[in-house]
């Protein structure tokens, strides 16, 4: 079988969760290879391969960590000309599709971003993805070079399957153009303990109807384990990062889980949590949009609604 | 310093968006407008030729309506438009989208900064702007949520997942921006009146030297075999909080099995 080529998310060595997904996926395509950017390559291997890259390709560089996205093109334009995969599996993050949109034009290969389900069709690979705010589900396939494919976070379940994961350095040249837009500083954001946005199972979110006040989305959302997302208004009006917002000028989730709090339910907002699984609404006003997509509803004030469903679910988690 | 500001007619979120019989998206049918993002795109080029000197030059790809896009954007201070207009482009994929755009921004002249909104608001893709760095040869500086140019350097903040970097490159350069980045101005009735008599270039293909077998539907390097409707969510329980709203809804929880 061919190698399928996925592009591993990692943060300082540490393997993320959607890489796992995107393994698993690429199974359904070939021998999936890994291709790890970076420092830590080694250690990684091992949970790589116990995904099923048979395969660890790891370029320690430095040059391709210090500039923006254009040397990662370059490394996986070199190893597609070297083992011609059948597909590569990139994370649907701003780098990933970034990452992807070089490669594409770089080998002139059709690209195909944030599909939620990758599989081996008729006329190649195949892939799904949600569209217009969640409104529309779309079949596509790639006509040209080497499928190109960004996939979405929670896409699959990760699934354990062990291979040889075998560590292979790769030496890259790395042009001068594509050292051109240097990082100059990195500044990591606050530890908060809960899951990353747009991995995450459960998703809490708060909008203008919190008057600023988040304390009580923390609360119910690290009572769920869950990450916390806010809506534009309220990253407008300044009380949550914009590294936090769920819609169409933020993050796309897709959990299991969505509560919005005190979100009204635009379509901006609704771009970003329509394809959640379950979905739950806090809000004072009946009326509110996000009323029409919830599985579940409290017509309510967040401030008495969401403290005492944190203590119920933490006496039911004892 | 003179900008180019690439921007996008696209098809309004608040109406019935749709398909083509052929698989591709409705833009003709279905109201559209200035994706909003690109607005702040036309906004930091404003603010950075207003502190310095120079033009901004706005240009977009698509059918005669897009020409709205381009019409707010002079509204809102831009110089010059260009609307680059061609049946053949008809369907056209991000790779096609920024070559020819790459060669729009070359026919303009080599401009100092060339400025993007991070995404459209009808794709999504977020890929134009760095395909249009690779094949315009320029430094990819993309999502800001802050930027600064001095001399002939520019500097961003770019906030990622995981942590905020500070990017660095030389002019010229190609740069994405992110809502944060500002607050767009709305046109006002003087730059309306003035926006009637900023010149607007209409361009084809043949204008740009690309030949129609390198765009549209056809020559697409994807191509979208099914669309489905999603059906609507089935309408879901929703209770008057008396007191016993977090219980409820934490029971509703734990019958879906998430405690």
């Amino acid at each position: 079988m061919s190698e399928v080529l996925v592009l591993v998310d990692h943060a300082d060595g540490v393997v993320r969760k959607s890489t796992f997904e995107l393994l698993t996926l690429a199974r359904r395509l070939g021998d999936p290879s890994a291709v790890f950017v970076g420092e830590g390559g080694e250690a990684a291997a091992e949970s790589l391969a116990r995904y099923g890259a048979a395969k660890v390709y790891v370029v320690a560089d430095p040059d391709v960590t210090a500039y923006l996205v254009a040397p990662q093109a370059e490394v996986l334009a070199q190893l597609v000309e070297q083992v011609s995969p059948a597909a590569v599996l990139v994370p649907a993050s701003s780098v990933g599709k970034e990452v992807a949109a070089r490669l594409a034009v770089k080998t002139g290969s059709g690209l195909i971003t944030d599909a939620v389900d990758v599989r081996a069709g008729g006329e190649g690979v195949e892939t799904t993805q949600s569209v217009f705010a969640g409104s529309y589900t779309v079949t596509a396939t790639v006509t040209r070079g080497t499928p190109i494919i960004a996939v979405k976070p929670n896409s699959a379940t990760p699934e354990e399957a062990s291979a040889a994961g075998e560590v292979v350095p790769v030496e890259v040249s790395i042009s001068d153009a594509a050292k051109a837009a240097r990082i100059t500083d990195t500044q990591p954001k606050k530890a908060t303990g809960r899951p990353e946005l747009t991995e995450a199972a459960i998703v809490v979110s708060g909008g203008r109807g919190t008057g600023g006040d988040f304390g009580p989305v923390e609360a119910f959302a690290d009572s769920l384990g869950a990450a916390v997302g806010a809506s534009r208004a309220a990253v407008d009006a300044g009380w949550y990062p914009h590294s936090n917002q769920v819609g169409q000028t933020g993050k796309q989730v897709s959990p299991q889980l969505y509560v919005a709090a005190g979100i009204s339910g635009a379509i901006q907002h609704r771009a970003g949590m329509q394809t959640s699984k379950t979905i739950v609404a806090v809000n004072k006003d009946e009326e509110a949009p996000i009323f029409e997509l919830v599985d579940f509803g409290v017509v309510g004030d967040l401030f008495n609604v969401l403290p005492q469903a944190t203590e119920a679910v933490k006496a039911a988690k004892g | 310093m003179n900008i180019v500001v690439c921007v996008k007619y696209v098809p309004d979120a608040q109406s019935e968006r749709t398909f083509d019989s052929d698989n591709t998206t409705d833009r003709v049918g279905v109201d559209g407008l200035l994706s909003e993002i690109d607005e702040y795109a036309v906004e930091e080029a404003l603010k950075i030729v207003e502190a310095s000197d120079g033009e901004v030059t706005v240009v977009t790809m698509g059918p005669a309506q897009a020409a709205d896009a381009v019409k707010k954007a002079l509204q809102m201070g831009a110089h010059k438009g260009v609307h680059v207009s061609d049946e053949a482009l008809h369907g056209s994929d991000a790779p096609a989208t920024s070559l020819v755009l790459a060669e729009a921004i070359r026919k303009i002249g080599a401009p100092d900064l060339v400025i993007t909104g991070m995404a459209s608001t009808d794709g999504i893709m977020s890929v134009v702007p760095a395909m249009l760095a690779e094949r315009l040869g320029l430094p990819q500086v993309t999502f800001a949520s802050e930027l600064t140019v001095e001399g002939d350097t520019v500097t961003i903040r770019r906030d990622g997942d995981v942590a905020s970097e500070t990017i660095v490159a030389s002019l010229p350069a190609l740069v994405s921006v992110t809502d944060q980045i500002n607050e767009p101005r709305y046109p006002s009735f003087k730059g309306i009146m003035a926006a009637k008599k900023k010149p607007v270039e209409q361009w084809g293909l043949a204008d740009l030297g690309v030949d129609a077998g390198q765009v549209g539907l056809d020559a697409a390097w994807t191509k979208v075999t099914e669309f489905a409707k999603r059906p609507p969510r089935e309408k879901g329980t929703i209770v008057v909080d008396e007191g016993d709203g977090g219980t409820k809804l934490a029971e509703f929880l734990s019958a879906q099995k998430f405690l």
